[in-house]
């Protein structure tokens, strides 16, 4: 693992518990200045109350969190050199959105020229100038949520949390967003903590991933990284839509065998600690498999039941007794019922041992 | 190792708490006092001091003399309290059945999507916002035999037509009872009305397609579906009948003789009138006993059925 | 023609039931939720009738007639006499007294209970500390203890205070008695208040009280309003504190009242006494006409207590 040289934020030996039960669990994390990391994970894993001990708004029950090169582990939200944004947008519904804006500001005491200046700053960078003396009953919630970034981006800070941000918006706007957020970040140049539970949203996003489950990351590394090489059977699972094919079988020197399906490893990449013999999960992603094609591997396979998706076509079938998916391309014509030969290559491949599930 | 594994342990110990943890949240704690000291002093303090000293033999003032049960067995063979308490069982027996049936008609009624909903609610519902004391005053005057109803009757050709309710120490408490429910079936008629509109109207188009009738539909779907509700109305009748006080001194003063007291009037009679306070305390314990005996079974519905969730 | 010969094909294209269906104007059911509405309606709006026309008759009137027939000549004299002359006890400058000292009773203990009941219940929803719901749940059960239990500590509590028989005691005996349906109230509209908001605000550097005048109180109008009518109707109406906790020149209308009717001295003048019977509950008949659906939100409030 990479050592990072005085990180923006750095959380060391977290726990957190809310009475009995260990939501965090001894958590390392070091973020780098400017970085972008996307927290991803299922409901319950624990993400959204990293990024509240983070931002101080739950008390921890160990550890310590660092921010700037400061233990701000018992510090005020306030005091934290961060911005946050919610995902109700949480804005104050009595005040102009130059009231919400200038709220914190007031509070820190910053004198009136520089809050003018900030606030200027804000509504160019975000273009919303002539958004500003309304109120945010009045705004749409493309709108609203460009507001409660702009009053991360008045604090001045260096550090942003984003709390599921475009959670409540409908999917164009999402993606609009996404990519505004995307430039956001390439202008500003902040560290940004981002918490998602839409893999979309954290492969296209960030810098890295942490892939949360039970309190515990189960894997820090670039989107490429977690999407080609996961580390365990929970993160191949829980990144890709659809989700990787599995088989369950045996693996004897450098062959998988699961049923009469037997395929030669050659081109697999074994981890260095990987044992290489035993019961195994073999995973292979539905876009790695290939209509015909020349691939190591070489199936027949009837199509049980197609769904035409506009960019993609999605077929299922079962190979070797579990069910498997192909993803072919749009303007495919198979038909329900039709049989047709598909390849792919162990290369792209992941193996996992059956019982502790880590990568082989 | 050792040594570095100890150094971590240590920060981390040093960091897990913040120094003083009565200053977090002061400001929270400050602005709880009022509530703190309520539910503290008034509410446990002033109801255990009672108890306490119903146990003692205090007459004009309160002393600690303890005489054991004393007091209680002078109150449960004292007449006066004994007809308090079955005027109580006959009038919240009643209260609690009538209020439930015609509040509950009432709000089945309104909901039936009819017209001038608004105007039968507000005709129903405004008597509670009146007080006892009005509403004992109004009822009063309206039985009265000589000017009220019997005298309209008997006016109309049945000479021998008697309605006096507050003049016949047998009926006496249904007098009482006329005007409690005047005043008191607005307040569960709106609970009620609430409980209905909060059931899907799907239910409604499912028992339609069903070819369920209206009336079966709300004995067999409706009111089970309703049971929460039916429990709050319930616990919020029987806790203020316990309470019933200022009506009776309005409407009868107790009287005839002492036919319509009631315990909660015979406390303040006992307390303040004829000064005798261990008698007093005995008699409002006795009442927070009655409360205890309601409210049982619901906190046990309340909070035990919550922690098997 | 042809008009005709068009209708009849289009006819026999649709046969039987079309278009909407045929309705009575009075059926059975409709009779029945009617009836009944309108029956239990009378006995409702009876006592209000009773009350206004025997207030507006002279006392001979009232001797020889109906309750319910209005008043052949409409007087104003009774309502003269209840506001300005009715006797209690030696004093017989009528309920106007009792009005005002309920009017001096009333304004500080509405404020009071207020600003207590939603600061805590503001405290509650947001700023939890170890023990907070404790002292709420106990808070709660104290809504159904019955007053009797706590008469007489609370009389000595006060002596010590040296508020017994003042405003000053009796106002704070409203507070208490008000603060479980009131901060339960606040607790419960300060709840529905999304977390994030909190969050942000304290983000942006706001602390308790910050948060509370800034944020939380521009947002909850509503709710002060719901407090505010029932705090008013439930004080007005008191009967018990008052005649417990004052003394007979600072009695509040509802004492003075009973006083004044159910005294035993002199003639009845039934008509004097319906006249200071409909002014005692006028205050809380106007604000029940005024409020509308506040006051039904502020029983089902009462009601979420249970």
């Amino acid at each position: 693992m990479t050592v990072i040289e005085n990180p923006s934020v750095s959380i060391k030996n977290l726990d957190l518990n809310f009475g009995a039960v260990k939501v965090l669990k001894d958590l390392n994390l070091d973020i780098a200045s400017g970085e972008f990391i996307v927290l991803l994970g299922a409901s319950g894993c624990g993400k959204s109350t990293l990024l509240n001990c983070i931002a101080g708004l739950l008390e921890v029950s160990g550890g310590q969190i660092h921010i700037g090169g400061t233990n701000v582990t018992w510090a005020e939200p306030s005091d934290r050199g961060i911005g946050m944004v919610f995902q109700s947008y949480a804005l104050y519904p009595q005040m102009t959105v130059r009231g919400n804006l200038t709220f914190g500001l007031k509070n820190a005491k910053v004198p009136k020229a520089e809050i003018e200046k900030r606030v200027a700053r804000a509504a160019e960078i975000l273009q919303m100038e002539e958004l500003l003396d309304r109120k945010p009953g009045a705004l749409s919630g493309g709108q609203r949520q460009r507001v409660a970034i702009g009053r991360a981006l008045v604090r001045d800070v260096d550090v942003f949390l984003f709390d599921e941000p475009l959670s409540n918006l409908d999917a164009k706007l999402r993606t609009d967003l996404r990519v505004e957020l995307k430039q956001l970040h390439q202008q500003l140049k902040n560290t940004m903590i981002y918490v998602t539970h839409d893999q979309v949203e954290a492969l296209t996003l960030a810098d890295r991933i942490a892939i949360m489950k039970d309190g515990l990351i189960q894997q820090l590394a670039s989107p490429k990284e977690i999407y080609n090489r996961p580390v365990n059977k929970y993160v191949a699972d829980f990144i890709g839509s659809p989700a990787m094919n599995f088989f369950e079988g045996t693996v004897d020197s450098g062959v998988f065998t699961a049923g009469n399906l037997s395929i030669d490893l050659k081109g697999y990449e074994f981890t260095p600690t990987g044992k290489l013999g035993g019961l195994a999960w073999f995973g292979i992603r539905p876009e790695n498999v290939i209509v015909g094609g020349d691939g190591p591997v070489q199936i027949d396979v009837i199509a049980e039941i197609v769904e035409p998706m506009g960019a993609d076509t999605l077929v299922w079938t079962h190979v070797a007794g579990a069910p498997f998916r192909i993803r072919m391309d749009g303007t495919s014509t198979v038909k329900m019922g039709d049989t047709f030969g598909v390849s792919f290559d162990p290369a792209h491949a992941s193996m996992f041992d059956k019982v502790s599930e880590e990568r082989l | 190792m050792a040594v570095t594994d100890h150094g971590v342990d240590h920060a981390r110990r040093e960091y897990a708490k913040p120094p003083i943890k009565i200053f977090k949240n002061l400001s929270s704690k400050i602005a709880a006092i009022p509530m703190i000291l309520t539910a503290t002093v008034i509410f446990i303090g002033c109801s255990g001091w009672t108890i306490v000293h119903s146990f003692t033999n205090s007459k004009l003032l309160p002393k600690l003399d303890f005489v054991g049960f004393d007091q209680y067995e002078r109150l449960w063979s004292s007449r006066r309290w004994l007809i308090s308490v079955e005027n109580l069982f006959i009038y919240g027996l009643c209260s609690l059945v009538f209020t439930l049936v015609i509040g509950f008609l009432l709000a089945a009624l309104l909901d039936r999507k009819i017209r001038f909903e608004n105007t039968f609610r507000t005709i129903f519902l405004y008597p509670f916002a009146l007080s006892f004391v009005v509403t004992g005053l109004v009822w009063q005057w309206i039985l009265n035999p000589e000017f009220g109803v019997q005298s309209i009757v008997r006016g109309l050709g049945w000479e021998s037509f008697t309605f006096d309710p507050l003049y016949n120490s047998d009926i006496v408490i249904y007098g009482i009872l006329i005007a409690g429910l005047w005043q008191g079936t607005g307040l569960i008629m709106c609970i009620m009305l609430a409980g209905l509109r909060g059931i899907d109207e799907d239910i409604w188009k499912a028992t339609k397609v069903d070819g369920i009738g209206t009336v079966k539909t709300y004995l067999v779907v409706i009111i089970p579906m309703m049971k929460p509700v039916f429990v709050t109305a319930l616990v919020l009748i029987a806790s203020g009948i316990v309470k019933v006080y200022d009506l009776v001194v309005a409407q009868t003063s107790g009287g005839p003789g002492i036919s319509s007291e009631v315990p909660a009037k015979y406390v303040y009679d006992t307390l303040f009138g004829r000064q005798n306070l261990g008698q007093g305390f005995a008699a409002s314990t006795m009442m927070l006993v009655m409360v205890v005996i309601i409210l049982i079974p619901y906190v046990y519905l309340q909070f035990g059925g919550k922690k098997d969730q | 023609m042809t008009r005709v010969s068009h209708l009849t094909t289009a006819d026999a294209q649709l046969q039987g039931p079309k278009g909407p269906k045929p309705k009575r104007a009075f059926s059975g059911a409709n009779l029945f939720i009617y009836g009944t509405l309108i029956v239990m309606s009378l006995y409702y709006l009876l006592p209000l009738w009773v009350m206004i026309v025997t207030s507006l008759k002279d006392m001979a009137e009232v001797r020889m007639g109906n309750i319910f027939s209005p008043p052949a000549e409409i007087t104003f004299q009774p309502w003269v006499k209840a506001w300005s002359e009715a006797c209690t006890g030696i004093n017989c400058d009528g309920l106007s007294r009792g009005f005002w000292n309920s009017v001096r009773i009333l304004i500080p203990s509405v404020l009071l209970s207020i600003t207590v009941a939603s600061v805590s219940g503001y405290g509650l929803s947001m700023w939890k500390f170890k023990g907070s719901e404790v002292f709420f749940n106990i808070l709660l059960l104290g809504a159904f203890i019955p007053y009797q239990i706590m008469l007489y500590p609370i009389v000595i509590i006060l002596r010590e205070l040296g508020l017994m028989g003042s405003l000053g005691g009796l106002v704070l005996v409203h507070m208490i008695f008000g603060m479980p349906i009131n901060t339960l109230l606040f607790r419960n509209y300060f709840s529905s208040i999304p977390q994030e908001l909190f969050k942000a605000a304290r983000v942006d550097g706001a602390g308790f009280w910050a948060i509370f005048f800034k944020i939380m109180l521009p947002m909850s109008l509503p709710i002060f309003v719901v407090s505010m009518i029932i705090q008013v109707t439930g004080i007005w109406n008191d009967f018990l504190f008052g005649v417990v906790y004052t003394k007979p020149a600072i009695y509040p209308m509802t004492v003075q009242l009973n006083n004044i009717v159910n005294s035993v001295q002199g003639v009845k003048e039934y008509n004097v006494n319906m006249a200071a019977t409909l002014l005692t509950g006028l205050v809380p008949l106007v604000i029940y006409f005024i409020s509308g659906k506040l006051f039904v939100r502020g029983i089902a409030a009462g009601a979420v207590k249970g």
